[in-house]
């Protein structure tokens, strides 16, 4: 296995990790007296966290120059995706059994579910297009569907800032490291590009 | 009475003095017994490990209150592994890994505001021993989950009966120790410390009013707001106050903590009510700790009986 195969294949088993530890917990009985809440929080940390990591992909590049993280962006944003559906399927079976009347009463009354259910309906397009076939049908459009993860990112840190009742460090952590990813790319886009331009266009002498 | 520990004995494993020092003796009496053997036919762990208890701070108390739940308790494990106690992190297992820090003997608890006689007592001094009572209640937490817990304790209306209240006296207001090097969660300010709660007077003189000392026939464990804490059954679980330094009596409602926090979302009575939906989430159901479906949430947590007069003739939609 070559270097870069090998690399990504260490990330696909690193991703699994996080599951792997709630069930090894779950079995020794370690998910303390409300293992359906540590599990809810368990998965939805690690959707934001690996989102938030996937948005990292593109910074990396412009600041340090590294190639590498956007070839395991697509993985990281499917396991993003995975933790999504852990997440969403712990309330529907575990915490609500199927309740659909209490879930729906959930989904159109608490705003912090409303948006949490936003976000994973959001998140299945981004994961269907995801193949290389999508990426070549949709051609431009892929790369103006996929701006989509800003907004799904962004609604994840408000579903978590929403349900907490006093202690807001830790979403207001996850706020700040998302305005840092965001605010790279703008930084990029407003001061960097056009720095890079106007010295290559210095070369061209005005008419 | 204080009695000088070694320094290489664990907190928890302190027989503590204060409440039942002299009562060594009454270990074996009937009640003790009694409810030993009701417990230990509900949990044989419990039984098997009697004789390693009976060296850990066991107190000797009525047992077999009317006011019980005939429902199975939750596990000691449970009940002390899963707390909201900000004042030791936010997170439900930081009390139980940080609360070894606070320091329970002596303790102090003053008394002043509308009373006749404002003093500082010494816990040993409030808690006669010999007052102990047990009583099974539900406890259900704002955060829609909930649990049967065993306290020890004495009803609070004895107390504030010696403490001969003023005729202005209108509310009694409850505060939890303020120290940051005890309490290493009062160094965020997550909330706005000290913790302060307050019961109207007739809430506070109702027969299931407890003040609480122990839990499971044991002294309170730190996490669950030793020395002394507040236990009102028909209301969530935050009106609890844990670790008690202050009562207060006033003519004003007192300013509470999650009150002020969240006016919107925690009110004064905080009586439990599955009709009264928190803004954020639903009242209407609870997860009974242990439990995988849901059970519905009873009015007053299932003591409307007893104290749906409180509340007569108030809107509780608006009185939440």
């Amino acid at each position: 296995m070559n270097t870069p195969r090998f690399f990504k294949f260490a990330v696909f088993l690193l991703c699994l990790v996080p599951l792997l530890w709630i069930i090894a917990d779950g079995l020794t009985d370690r998910l303390g007296a409300n293992p359906i809440e540590e599990i809810t929080q368990r998965t939805g940390d690690w959707t934001l966290r690996l989102l938030l990591i996937s948005l990292a992909a593109t910074p990396a590049r412009h600041f340090f120059g590294w190639r590498w993280p956007l070839r395991m962006r697509r993985m990281l944003g499917l396991y993003a995706f995975f933790y999504a559906c852990l997440h969403f399927l712990t309330y529907l079976v575990l915490d609500q059994f199927f309740d659909w009347g209490e879930i729906l009463k959930d989904i159109i009354k608490r705003p912090y579910i409303t948006i949490g259910f936003a976000v994973f309906v959001l998140l299945i397009p981004l994961a269907v297009t995801s193949t290389n076939t999508m990426m070549r049908r949709l051609g431009r459009r892929w790369a103006q569907l996929h701006q989509l993860v800003y907004v799904a990112a962004t609604g994840g840190v408000f579903h978590y800032l929403w349900l907490v009742k006093a202690d807001y460090r830790q979403p207001l952590l996850y706020a700040v490291v998302l305005l840092l990813l965001l605010g790279a790319r703008v930084w990029y886009q407003r001061v960097m590009l056009p720095v890079t331009m106007s010295t290559r266009s210095l070369a061209i002498p005005p008419h | 009475m204080l009695i000088k520990r070694p320094e290489d004995v664990r907190p928890s494993e302190i027989t503590e003095p204060r409440v039942y020092a002299e009562r060594r003796d009454f270990l074996r009496n009937s009640a003790g017994t009694a409810f030993a053997l009701a417990a230990g036919a509900a949990f044989p762990a419990l039984l098997a490990s009697r004789s390693a208890q009976a060296a850990a701070g066991k107190l000797s108390f009525a047992g077999g209150s009317a006011l019980s739940t005939d429902e199975t308790p939750n596990s000691l494990k449970d009940i002390t592994r899963y707390n909201n106690f900000y004042e030791f992190g936010t997170d439900k297992e930081d009390p139980a890994r940080r609360a070894h820090t606070l320091k329970t003997d002596p303790w102090t608890v003053r008394v002043d505001g509308e009373v006749e006689k404002p003093a500082d007592y010494h816990l040993e001094d409030l808690i006669k021993t010999s007052q102990l009572e047990e009583r099974i209640y539900r406890l259900r937490c704002v955060e829609a989950w909930s649990m049967v817990i065993p306290w020890v304790g004495i009803p609070l209306a004895g107390l504030i009966k010696r403490f001969k209240p003023t005729s202005r006296a209108r509310f009694v207001e409850f505060t939890t120790l303020y120290d940051p090097e005890q309490m290493p969660g009062q160094r965020s300010q997550v909330l706005d410390w000290p913790y302060v709660e307050g019961l109207r007077m007739d809430e506070a003189m109702h027969p299931l009013t407890l003040l609480a000392v122990g839990l499971y026939g044991k002294v309170l464990p730190n996490q669950n707001g030793a020395p002394i804490r507040l236990v009102v059954p028909w209301k969530y679980g935050f009106k609890n106050v844990k670790s008690i330094v202050r009562i207060r009596f006033s003519n004003t409602i007192p300013r509470t903590t999650w009150a002020l926090s969240g006016p919107g979302e925690y009110g004064f009575y905080a009586n439990v009510n599955p009709t009264v939906d928190h803004p954020r989430w639903s009242q209407s159901r609870e997860r009974r700790i242990g439990e995988f479906f849901k059970r519905k949430t009873l009015m007053f947590n299932g003591y409307e009986e007893q104290v749906a007069g409180l509340y007569r003739g108030m809107d509780l939609r608006r009185s939440f």
